[in-house]
């Protein structure tokens, strides 16, 4: 075969040559006043203020544990979060507490679009506070643009370090807060202050503040665009029935500069002022349509309602809608379809879900035992005739108070339990302190069993309650010897 | 590069320029590595150079340079072992007080003793007595009832201490006679002997048996009477279950033909007084370990009680 590429890869028309890559263009987003601008404000200090505060709220779990409502204690290996304790063998409550809040992210986003993008999520928040401090310090767009473009001068240099500067702080703020979530705060907040922290806190500050630093104030939109995987996929939620940010063509079509008093004959109502375009934070144009870079946050609609009022034109060319009403520029309220198949699975799925994480809650067993049968030796004949196996068995005490408990073994006729270990440890009586994992060790004697290896069902009691755990293992009587 | 008069060869699909090399058509790319990168790989470079001169890094003929901070990894393992002793040591202080009455009452001393006895059984016990001290033919089961020299904590202690017939002059020391090999014994009078052994485990009249008379002259002595065994003189039980060396009538016809005297060596002086009290707490931990005696004297069970006056 004769080489050909060049043939087969024609240039493009304007013969200028294709770039797979796309240098990024820095966004200006320009300052906007409205009902959604002041929705986003809202939900900044909302989700910041719980944030910052929430690991500050205690709860009482009584003298053997934490008081801390919101807490993940690595080194103790327990997770509180209010009236809920998980252990780490229970680690799959957080599975399905991620479940749930993944399908309620399907959920929203299939009626309400990616408002978790415009509103709630870290980036946009933190991004959104990070171009706030810019804007204070630089001034709006066409400031920032203009200080950019200047050469190295007095003005240039305080307003940029003092900008960084802010959003250092902000960061360490956010690094420090994060450890909070870790430790019981107030103790660690002490600590602080006399500058005696460990260095595992001291990292996982500098590491959130750096993160923060670089995700807010220099990647940004890039983020959304190339990092972020739900992003990508929550267009699979959508459909035609989607609250989503949309440009009414019908209306807006053609666009162009519009003399004030003159006739509309002619003219769409899209006067090209771009101001959509300026106060974007993705970068994006909205009248080309719905695309993946948008992230709901309705900046746009405000922008352009402020300019429909100057222009006495109406509201809404640019709108919070459904498609399929922007579409056929349906105004009835009443046609927006909430119970659709695709809502109504989130729904069960949900109510599953939580009926699950709630079921297991409930039914949380207090204490439990796992018994490790030991593998070397596997079984012990004695003196008699009689076969002996070595058991670990582990008492898991839930509760914050200290517990008594017995064991006994279920499917092995005439078993002789005793437990081996310093102090006068019974079967009969096993104490567990609150909050702790209790190791016993455990022989069982019995006459040779008739299978090589037999099930038992090891019974513990609560000596207290009565209330009982099973663990199932074995009891292997014969090396075929 | 660096000619400017050099006509650049720009590749018009993707704008980037190649290196001129060419393929069977194939034209390669002139993509530099990223400036960023450069500068991390320039900036380490002269970093390395500082790890030159505060580490050691140059080989020379009689060794290495030594590095401005003198540091070696002898002395780091020497630094972190005399941290690991410095955190042991807290419980060694205790454990070295403490009488083998107190650790058996004392979780926190019992578990510091079957821990380090654990740690000290594989290093210098699991060879012959396996890593679970489950043992094998001619090497004891530590995990069970039947003791040769006894089961209790001082019994033990004992054992580990000077050994059997390992030379020691404080060892056990007992004789299982080559019966066979000597002379003592002719070989139909072993075979009845067998017989008569294999019967002590199960019930009947044995004063009836053949080989009763032969039992009670060559044997009776250590073994007792009734065949169940002395500990004064590590003679095992022949009416239970257990078997040293195999219970097999061809085992049993060997152990009285060529006799049996296994050694465990005595550990006393090679491992200090503190992991023989170790091992010995592990040892009665694995199951077979018997109840103490009460005993008058405490100090019978203090440390280093059965040397002294020897």
């Amino acid at each position: 075969m004769t080489p050909q590429p060049m043939a087969q890869n024609p240039s493009p028309p304007d013969n200028k040559p294709f770039r797979f890559f796309a240098r990024r263009e820095k966004i200006y987003p320009r300052q906007v006043k409205g009902k959604y601008r002041r929705l986003k404000w809202l939900v900044m200090t909302l989700t910041l203020a719980v944030y910052y505060l929430a690991p500050l709220i205690r709860w009482d779990r009584g003298p053997n544990a934490p008081d801390q409502a919101i807490l993940i204690d690595l080194p103790a290996r327990r997770a509180y979060w209010f009236f809920i304790e998980i252990w780490p063998q229970e680690v799959y409550y957080l599975t399905a507490i991620l479940i749930f809040a993944a399908i309620a992210l399907f959920f929203v986003t299939s009626l309400l679009g990616r408002v978790w993008c415009g509103y709630f999520c870290p980036q946009t928040v933190w991004t959104d506070l990070f171009i706030a401090v810019e804007n204070l310090v630089q001034g709006d767009r066409v400031a920032r643009q203009r200080l950019d473009k200047m050469p190295l001068c007095f003005e240039k240099i305080w307003k940029k370090t003092v900008t960084h500067a802010l959003w250092l702080l902000i960061g360490l703020s956010t690094g420090g807060a994060f450890v909070f979530y870790f430790n019981d705060a107030p103790t660690l907040w002490a600590d602080i202050l006399q500058g005696d922290v460990s260095t595992t806190v001291a990292w996982f500050v500098a590491a959130l503040t750096f993160s923060t630093y670089i995700m807010a104030g220099f990647s940004r939109e890039q983020v959304c665009i190339y990092m972020c995987p739900y992003a990508r996929f929550q267009s699979a939620m959508f459909d035609k029935d989607t609250l989503i940010i949309g440009y009414d063509a019908k209306r807006g079509e053609p666009r162009g500069k519009h003399k004030a008093g003159t006739s509309w004959e002619g003219h769409g109502h899209c006067i090209d002022c771009t101001a959509c375009v300026q106060v974007c934070p993705m970068g994006i144009d909205i009248r080309k349509g719905l695309q993946m870079e948008c992230i709901a946050c309705g900046l746009c609609v405000d922008a352009c309602n402020d300019i429909m009022d100057k222009i006495q034109m109406p509201r809404g060319l640019i709108r919070y809608d459904t498609e399929i009403r922007i579409e056929h520029n349906i105004q009835d309220k009443t046609t927006w379809r909430i119970m659709r198949p695709r809502t109504v699975y989130y729904i069960l799925v949900l109510a599953l879900v939580a009926g699950l994480v709630v079921y297991g809650q409930v039914t949380r067993k207090p204490f439990e035992i796992h018994a490790l049968h030991s593998r070397n030796p596997l079984m012990v004949r004695l003196s008699d005739g009689d076969v002996r196996n070595g058991y670990e068995i582990k008492v898991l005490n839930k509760t914050h108070q200290d517990n008594i408990y017995s064991l006994r073994v279920e499917n092995l006729a005439d078993a002789a339990l005793e437990i081996k270990g310093a102090g006068h440890l019974t079967p009969d009586r096993l104490p567990v302190a609150a909050d702790e994992v209790a190791t016993f060790h455990l022989f069982v004697t019995a006459t040779p069993q008739a299978e090589q290896s037999r099930d038992i069902t090891f019974i513990l009691r609560d000596n207290a309650t009565g209330r009982l755990d099973r663990y199932t293992s074995m009891f292997i009587s014969g090396d075929k010897k | 590069m660096g000619n400017d008069d050099h006509k650049k060869d720009i590749d018009h699909i993707s704008g980037v320029e190649t290196t001129g090399h060419e393929w069977d058509g194939l034209k390669e790319l002139n993509n530099p590595a990223p400036r960023w990168w450069l500068w991390i790989f320039y900036v380490s470079v002269i970093w390395s150079i500082g790890y030159w001169i505060v580490y050691p890094a140059w080989p020379t003929l009689s060794g290495a340079t030594k590095g401005t901070f003198g540091w070696t990894q002898f002395e780091k393992l020497k630094a972190e072992q005399a941290e690991i002793a410095q955190r042991q040591g807290q419980y060694l202080s205790k454990f070295h007080e403490a009488s083998f009455d107190q650790i058996m009452a004392d979780p926190e001393l019992y578990a510091f003793a079957t821990a380090g006895g654990a740690s000290a059984f594989k290093d210098n016990c699991a060879t012959c007595h396996g890593t679970g001290g489950a043992g094998g033919p001619g090497y004891p089961n530590l995990n069970d009832d039947d003791w040769l020299w006894g089961g209790q904590i001082a019994n033990i202690y004992q054992t580990i201490q000077f050994g059997i017939r390992s030379g020691h002059d404080d060892a056990h020391i007992s004789q299982m006679p080559s019966f066979g090999v000597d002379g003592l014994l002719k070989r139909d009078q072993v075979t009845t002997l067998v017989d008569y052994v294999v019967s002590l485990g199960k019930p009947g009249d044995h004063a009836a048996h053949a080989g009763y008379t032969i039992f009670q002259e060559k044997c009776a002595s250590c073994h007792g009477p009734d065949g169940k065994g002395n500990r004064e003189f590590g003679a095992p039980n022949l009416t239970d279950a257990l078997w040293l060396y195999g219970g097999t009538r061809d085992t049993i016809y060997k152990t009285i033909y060529y006799g049996r005297n296994g050694v465990m060596p005595y550990w006393k002086g090679r491992l200090d007084d503190d992991t023989i009290r170790q091992l010995t707490v592990y040892v009665h931990s694995l199951g077979g370990g018997e109840e103490s005696e009460p005993v008058n004297d405490p100090a019978a069970y203090g440390p280093e009680p059965l040397t002294t006056g020897q």
